[in-house]
């Protein structure tokens, strides 16, 4: 390794082979190349999966009510269940010190809204201030329903930037004008805006005590919205807030008489089940670009190998001419793995250190969606670069052995 | 010189078995000139391969310089090549990738020789033979008869005890084929003991010995008086 001379002489070859060396080194820098980007991008959309994700609290449970599909103590199934204040009540005492956001939800969709001579059908969600950290809405303008709303169910309602700007395009900042919603008058406190984009943004927020009182709700819910406070691990959290949900099911449940075997009189969600999903997703999505990223190195090698192969051949006449003048088979061998290694290393380095300069400057500009910051892992690379390097020195072994091994007048006399 | 008793060597051809040499008793002194004739087939080649390590024997002694040459691995055989000879090939043999220096140089590569001392030798050999403004060039930019004597300056670099040739002048005109046992002749003037494998006959009666083989045996081994090549240059 050393070996003055011997650096010597494989410079002389490399310089005087130059194809030769250009094309074994294209192919393992191209090799080294598609991999570093191809993982690159896989954990580029591993990132914007999971910025997507983070749109929505994450760790949110949500119940919803449908009819039984039981018969249960005497009551026939086809029996609609309906959530009442009565039940959210029960739930957000009982579980208080857990709970971290809560909203009761009673919604009203397609309501006619008018704001002087324009009108505009959207969709009325009677909710509570946690509402707010719930659907991760940010506020453009004045400010989110409050304690003192609800208290005195007040009539001033939450538009979208979406509204605002089909229904009062005229009015710079809205706050504090009036819009009409079923006859009467409703103070406009803030504008929202909602990361999830335009299909978000259909709803009008007003309190949940307002909206059951202006549309005849008198008790009666549709959802119920929860979130936990986080645990220390991702596991604790999910078995916490599956274990809320069954308390949560069995519970509502027993007060509205459903049979505990009906699984769809009652319904709930949990975001984090979907977390868990996600989760599953990008496992498999970088299991995907590993298996790619594998394939492309096995090519890469193969590349290496027929190589390797197709020099050893070219050169079996040089080998038996060396052999002719007094080199052992040994150094026969050496000449060659060495050539190959210090070719595939730095070509592989080059690929390696041009691929990861391109993530690391443009990277960062990538804005697409579900892909977010492609980078890759620096050690990973680098093992991919040494496993190249290895395997394209196995290939020349062989071949390079048996041409040391044969006769030189065998090898001379090829032609 | 060299010394052998009895030496046997068969080919496989597929099934057939090929007896190339049919027990060859022959010695070398040092100093001698000898030409080796025969038609093709004879056995000449092979005999010079096997004197050369380039092959192996199948049986009969083979001793050369005191040395018994027996048993042969790849390794020992290319340290024996190393030492002991020096090859002319009928197709020069030069690699066609390193100037004409460098082929001289590479026998002293494998001797271990430094790099500098190398040039210098290869130079010196280069010389010898008349192309030392040749030095820098390819093989491909050498006609034949310079990319011959490339090859003999190249079998001389290494100091061998014996200079083997197979068929030296077999890809030249005539007149390049003297230039060339010109310059073996005068080498041999020096003392080193050469083995010139031909099938033509004034090739061979440059040298000062003809051994003639046929059948792969020899049928004639004979003194002769040297016709210089000199005079035909």
């Amino acid at each position: 390794m050393f070996d003055i001379e011997r650096w010597q002489e494989i410079f002389d070859t490399i310089r005087k082979n130059k194809l030769r060396t250009f094309l074994t080194g294209v192919s393992v820098a191209s090799g080294i190349f598609i991999l570093v980007i191809l993982l690159g991008f896989g954990q580029g959309m591993q990132n914007g999966i999971a910025q997507e994700f983070e749109r929505d609290a994450s760790n949110m449970i949500g119940v919803w009510t449908q009819v039984t599909t039981k018969e249960y103590k005497g009551l026939n199934p086809g029996r609609r269940i309906q959530l009442r204040n009565e039940n959210y009540d029960f739930v957000e005492k009982l579980h208080i010190d857990k709970l971290e956001y809560k909203s009761p939800m009673y919604r009203v969709f397609d309501t006619s809204i008018m704001y002087g001579t324009e009108s505009g059908a959207y969709s009325i969600w009677g909710s509570s201030p946690d509402f707010q950290q719930l659907e991760n809405a940010y506020m453009s303008y004045g400010r989110f329903l409050n304690f003192s709303d609800i208290q005195q169910k007040a009539k001033v309602v939450v538009i979208s930037n979406k509204i605002h700007r089909e229904l009062l395009g005229s009015i710079e900042d809205p706050i504090g004008e009036h819009i009409e919603i079923a006859g009467l008058s409703f103070q406009i406190i803030g504008v929202y805006g909602d990361v999830g984009g335009e299909r978000e943004e259909e709803k009008i927020y007003m309190p949940v005590a307002t909206a059951q009182g202006v549309f005849n709700g008198a008790d009666r819910l549709n959802n119920l919205f929860f979130t936990l406070k986080p645990a220390e691990t991702f596991e604790e959290s999910l078995a916490e807030s599956t274990k809320f949900t069954e308390e949560l099911k069995t519970y509502l449940k027993q007060v509205h008489t459903v049979a505990p075997d009906d699984e769809s009189a009652i319904n709930t969600f949990n975001t984090l089940e979907n977390v868990q999903r996600f989760y599953n997703l990008t496992g498999g999505i970088r299991f995907f670009f590993w298996f790619v990223g594998i394939c492309t190195i096995i090519a890469g090698i193969v590349g290496v190998s027929n190589v390797m192969l197709i020099i050893v051949k070219e050169r079996t006449k040089e080998i038996g001419i060396r052999k002719a003048l007094g080199a052992k088979p040994i150094s026969v061998v050496g000449l060659i793995l060495h050539e190959a290694i210090f070719v595939t290393a730095v070509f592989g380095f080059g690929g390696l250190i041009f691929s990861m300069g391109l993530l690391e400057i443009f990277g960062p500009m990538v804005e697409v969606d579900y892909v977010v910051n492609p980078s890759i892992d620096f050690n990973v690379a680098l093992t991919t670069v040494f496993l190249l390097i290895f395997a394209g020195a196995l290939a020349g072994f062989f071949p390079a052995y048996r041409a040391a091994r044969i006769k030189p007048i065998v090898a001379l006399r090829d032609e | 010189m060299i010394e052998i008793k009895n030496l046997h060597k068969s080919y496989k051809m597929g099934s057939n078995s090929l007896h190339v040499l049919k027990g060859i008793d022959f010695s070398v002194e040092e100093g001698e000139l000898v030409a080796i004739m025969g038609s093709s087939g004879s056995g000449k080649s092979t005999l010079l391969n096997i004197l050369g390590m380039l092959d192996a024997a199948d049986s009969g002694e083979y001793v050369l310089d005191g040395v018994p040459i027996k048993d042969l691995n790849e390794t020992k055989a290319a340290q024996y090549r190393n030492k002991f000879l020096g090859f002319v090939f009928q197709s020069f043999n030069l690699i066609n990738y390193k100037s004409a220096m460098e082929n001289v140089a590479l026998p002293l590569y494998y001797q271990r020789v430094g790099r500098k001392e190398r040039q210098d030798k290869a130079l010196k050999y280069l010389d010898q033979v008349g192309l030392k403004e040749w030095a820098t060039h390819l093989p491909s930019e050498l006609s034949g008869g310079q990319k011959q004597r490339v090859a003999i300056a190249r079998a001389m670099a290494a100091e061998p005890k014996v200079l083997l040739a197979d068929e030296p002048t077999g890809a030249l005109d005539s007149k390049t084929s003297y230039e060339v046992m010109d310059l073996i002749q005068k080498i041999n003037d020096d003392g080193n003991t050469i083995l010139v494998v031909t099938h033509e006959e004034d090739i061979a009666h440059m040298c000062k010995r003809i051994v003639h083989l046929k059948d792969g045996v020899i049928v004639e081994d004979k003194k002769v008086k040297q016709v210089r090549a000199q005079q035909y240059v």
